[in-house]
């Protein structure tokens, strides 16, 4: 289980920046297809994000899947909130839906 | 140690049960998965609570045995 200090440390990342996400690797070197994809998705919304390499941290690799209650890396969140992994921006970039929520 | 598509169809249809589960073996190597997962229970909630619903039937194995679960979830249409 998460200990508190990692969860306050997720917490106070989330909520720093209006869009965070965590990823295995960095935005121009992404180590996982899955971060790359939402790396990319987010490029080309032109979206100012503040990306997280979990691979250079084991408590917070695990513990932000307590945190949101998701198993997997990438984690994308927007406003404090956690929005989806790759799957649903995938599906939210498609319907244009991400665009007007990192716009707003 | 990957997840046979038998065992991983069966988690899923045990945790949603009369849920219409599709499912494809991207890579051969029953760690790469797709799943169209249409089921009745979905309704009104949020991508992200339907597919937290479909994880939570895998029993902790998402991102340990299963490394990868593309999902797409849906609401069947009324007849």
């Amino acid at each position: 289980m998460t200990d508190t200090a990692t969860f306050d440390r997720i917490d106070t990342i989330v909520k720093k920046d209006p869009v965070v996400l965590f990823m295995k690797g960095t935005p121009t070197f992404p180590q996982c297809g899955f971060s790359s994809t939402v790396a990319q998705v987010l490029a080309h919304l032109q979206v100012q994000y503040e990306s997280y390499n979990v691979l250079e941290d084991a408590e917070i690799r695990e513990g932000v899947k307590a945190y949101s209650d998701w198993p997997t890396i990438p984690q994308l969140y927007v406003g404090g909130e956690f929005v989806g992994g790759c799957d649903i921006i995938r599906e939210m970039f498609e319907s244009g839906e991400l665009q007007k929520m990192v716009t707003q | 140690m990957p997840m046979p598509i038998t065992e991983l169809e069966k988690l899923i249809l045990t945790g949603l049960p009369g849920a219409k589960v599709n499912i494809e073996d991207l890579r051969g190597d029953g760690d790469h998965y797709a799943a169209h997962i249409e089921f009745k229970g979905f309704e009104g909630l949020s991508r992200v609570k339907q597919h937290q619903m479909v994880y939570a039937t895998l029993k902790g194995k998402m991102g340990g045995e299963l490394h990868a679960l593309a999902l797409q979830t849906s609401v069947p249409e009324e007849q």
